[in-house]
């Protein structure tokens, strides 16, 4: 199965090369027949790389540690789930996966446009084709998962220890599906400009991959920010780092999509805008892998330095390049169909948030290729640290919030006095009374105070449209509180898909602005003795030392401390944290020594214990860290996600018909619908 | 004034409060990222350099590192071959902080030539990558005894 699985890549990699060269030969000479193969080709592509994958997991389960990569990543003695996601751990092996990902999603876009889109889609095909064909030869010649060592190691080298983590098992996974997903309309932008079709009928496909995408995106962004809280023992979750911004400037760019592609569909504005957003988020997805695998920006996350970032920076210099010349010879083509009429719109709005966040976009950007900058310019090499991002990106994301509540809420085209009045009165009152609330309750931030108050005026909106809309269901069908709700959500999932986003959007930042009220200490303590402190609520919290234990635990040697902690006098628990020391199955000690902190988590605050060392056999020294509203970071990151997932199932048409409660224009509803966009979801 | 041309003067300003906060963020937050013999050759041209806060990449000396039994304030050397720095570190390190591995430490140089980190992160090579050819020679693995990355 590994020689199989083996030859399967190179088997592939014709694929994708014929792919590629049918589609376009077929699409320019207009013969269905080389179109047809093309399309085949694709499905072939995704099964050869099935196949290769297949053989990369079997060549890890059976630990056949002649491969380089298997006795790289993983030994004898892994856990079964470390071996499965082994796969993904290191340079080779992630490029497969990124890969199968790759040519999976491009054969189902391909299966599922058999019978649209007719003209476009052999470039498309083609497009995909080439960007398979890219990651199949880097892996090939760049990083070949199956290349094997002239020697056999007893046993495999096993997994980092910060890698043996439910997150990190899970995180790259769900970060590999949001960023290759944004190849796919990538290809279709490409598709549309070659054959001038840029009418909204392409943006269909295209705004279904662009959910996909940033639906995963969240997910693995906000469960990297997990993993690094609860793995790496510094009390964060976000540090500016060159590979977690690379996460975030497509995240940024296909938001900003999301958003301005509403626009298009109702107003025929903003498309030259829209192919540019699609375009930059696939460069951008490319740009951040070249990033993170070149080595060439210092990053905590020192992943391979290897000449695979020398190909990913050639395919970004030419994809760029080629993207750029399209778009400029079809600027005519992407001429706006109507204008904007009054700076009180909707569409204002939207323009604004379209702006904050490219804005932020390009100063993380700016931030992160810095050094490579000023290197360049000046020969010395200059780093910008977390204050950078935070004096930026700070101010623009309250910028962003403000703009969350009042999109929404005002009208297209022109608002009236009325209309602002109707809708704002209500939402403003909640923040105002929000921030006065605090303010005497002896909050004195003015970062956080603004936080809460522009975040209680757009949870003020989310409710006033949710109770708007579950109140007319109520009058005109007489439902009950319960279905009126569930119903009024089912009619218009991307509209109120789209509220639930923002609610958590309104969590997230309401739990970034907690942590302005952080606090921590460092404490040498013997067994028996206690630690006090007091954290931002006032609470008193004690923390007796239960001692030092040492003991062998699978593939691992612990040394634990435990507290036995108690708040106002109350008992909460033992909190304990390890040191480990990871063996392999012969006994001798595997990489560097890890820590596992103890996390006392609550929706108020977590109580975060680092072990920072035994300094004799009963006396501890650790680091205590009082973390207010983490909890809910994790719990608006997966608001956020259960929105996406309400805007991207699928609704039938007939449904779309009686959604009732939406103000749009009737023109231009009528021109949407025979294009089958979603129309009757306003947000 | 047109709803178009309002919006451009918006955007113009938003754009420019970005431009703004960005360029004073960053004067304010920009350090010297350099190698020691950088750092040897910036202290070399003006002496008054030992003033600035720096960041520097470079390699712990193997067997340099002492630690106060406390483990919140240690001392090592670092290196890049040509120059060499005698490092205090007041803080809980990483655990990646081992002998040979790569640091980026930031703080001053002092007046005596020490340099007073503030920061202390290390980078091992091996942390998501192994380096397989280096650590096939490592002499120690193969007599299976310690299979420490030679990093």
């Amino acid at each position: 199965m590994i020689l199989v699985g083996e030859l399967s890549l190179w088997v592939a990699l014709l694929m994708a090369a014929w792919t590629t060269t049918v589609s376009f030969s077929g699409g320019l000479q207009g013969r269905a027949d080389l179109v047809k193969s093309g399309e085949r080709a694709m499905y072939a592509t995704f099964g050869f790389t099935l196949l290769a994958s297949i053989g990369l997991w079997t060549a890890l389960f059976t630990h056949d540690f002649s491969i380089k990569f298997v006795a790289s990543y993983t030994s004898a003695n892994l856990p079964k789930v470390y071996t499965f996601t082994a796969f993904w751990a290191g340079q080779a092996g992630s490029l497969l996966f990124w890969a199968l990902v790759l040519t999976g999603y491009s054969a189902v876009a391909v299966f599922t446009n058999r019978r649209s889109n007719r003209a476009m889609m052999p470039y498309v095909t083609g497009t995909l084709g080439v960007v398979s064909l890219f990651f199949l030869m880097t892996m090939a010649f760049g990083a070949n998962p199956f290349e094997r060592l002239d020697w056999v190691p007893p046993d495999g080298r096993g997994m980092n220890p910060q890698l043996q983590n439910p997150g990190m098992a899970a995180h790259p996974p769900m970060l590999y599906l949001g960023y290759i997903a944004t190849a796919i309309p990538f290809a279709f932008a490409i598709g549309a400009l070659v054959t001038r079709q840029l009418d909204a009928q392409w943006l269909g496909a295209v705004r279904r991959w662009a959910l996909v995408s940033w639906f995963f995106l969240t997910i693995g962004i906000v469960m990297g920010m997990w993993w690094a809280y609860v793995e790496l023992g510094w009390s964060g979750y976000w540090a500016w780092d060159a590979v977690e911004n690379s996460s975030f400037l497509p995240w940024l760019t296909v938001t900003a999509f999301l958003h301005s592609i509403m626009i298009q569909e109702k107003r025929g504005m903003l498309r030259k805008w829209n192919v540019t957003l699609v375009v930059l988020s696939f460069l951008l997805t490319i740009l951040g892998t070249f990033i993170t695998r070149s080595g060439i920006i210092e990053s905590v996350h020192a992943f391979a330095q290897s000449p695979v970032g020398n190909w990913f920076f050639g395919f970004l210099v030419v994809a760029t390049a080629l993207t750029a010349w399209l778009v400029s010879t079809r600027l005519n083509d992407l001429q706006a169909k109507a204008e904007l009429e009054s700076m009180v719109s909707r569409e204002a709005a939207f323009l604004y948030n379209n702006l904050v966040l490219v804005g932020i976009c390009f100063a993380t950007l700016w931030g992160t290729i810095f050094p490579i900058l000023s290197e360049w310019v000046k020969g010395d090499k200059i780093t910008v640290g977390p204050p950078f991002f935070n004096a930026v990106n700070g101010p623009l994301g309250l910028l962003l919030l403000a703009l969350t509540g009042i999109g929404p809420l005002i009208a297209w085209r022109r608002a009236s006095v009325t209309n602002l009045k109707r809708q704002f009165t209500w939402p403003v009152a909640f923040g105002v009374t929000v921030f006065v609330a605090l303010l005497a309750l002896g909050m004195r931030d003015p970062y956080a105070l603004i936080s809460y108050l522009l975040a209680g005026f757009v949870f003020g909106t989310i409710i006033q449209e949710f109770v708007k809309g579950i109140g007319a269901r109520q009058r005109m069908y007489g439902e009950g509180l319960v279905p009126a709700s569930l119903r009024l959500i089912a009619r218009n999932r991307r509209r109120y898909g789209g509220y639930i986003v923002h609610f958590g959007v309104v969590v997230l930042f309401c739990a970034f602005a907690g942590l302005m009220f952080k606090k921590d200490l460092t404490a040498t303590i013997k067994t028996g003795e206690s630690i006090k402190a007091t954290d931002a609520y006032g609470h008193e919290w004690e923390f007796v030392s239960q001692g030092i234990s040492a003991y062998d635990q699978l593939n691992r040697q612990v040394v634990a401390v435990a507290f036995d902690v108690t708040r106002d006098g109350k008992r909460m628990g033992i909190l304990s944290s390890e040191k480990r020391q990871h063996v392999n199955s012969l006994g001798e000690p595997t990489f560097e020594p890890s820590t596992e902190v103890g996390i006392l988590e609550s929706p108020k605050q977590d109580v975060y214990l680092v072990f920072t060392g035994a300094v004799d056999k009963d006396t501890a020294a650790v680091h205590i860290h009082f973390n207010p509203l983490v909890w809910w970071v994790w719990f608006g990151g997966l608001i956020m996600a259960f929105g996406g997932l309400i805007v991207m199932w699928p609704q039938a048409q007939r449904a779309e018909r009686e959604s009732g409660y939406v103000a749009e224009i009737p023109m231009e509803r009528d021109r949407l619908a025979t294009a089958g966009t979603g129309v009757g979801a306003g947000a | 004034m047109k709803a178009r041309n309002k919006f451009l003067l918006g955007g113009v300003l938003v754009l420019g409060t970005a431009g703004y906060l960005m360029a004073t963020s960053i004067d304010e937050t920009a350090t010297y990222y350099l190698t020691p013999s950088e750092l040897a050759g910036k202290v070399a041209a003006n002496p008054r350099f030992v003033q600035n806060g720096v960041k520097v990449g470079a390699r712990v000396v193997s067997g340099t590192i002492v630690r106060d039994p406390g483990g919140r304030e240690l001392t090592f050397r670092m290196t890049d071959g040509a120059h060499t720095y005698d490092v205090h570190y007041r803080g809980v390190a990483p655990d990646t902080f081992t002998d040979g591995v790569d640091v980026v430490v930031e703080g001053r140089l002092d007046a005596s030539g020490t340099f007073q980190a503030t920061t202390l992160l290390a980078k091992c090579a091996s942390r998501y990558e192994n380096a397989p050819e280096k650590y096939q020679q490592t002499p120690g693995y193969q007599q299976g005894t310690a299979a420490t990355p030679s990093a």
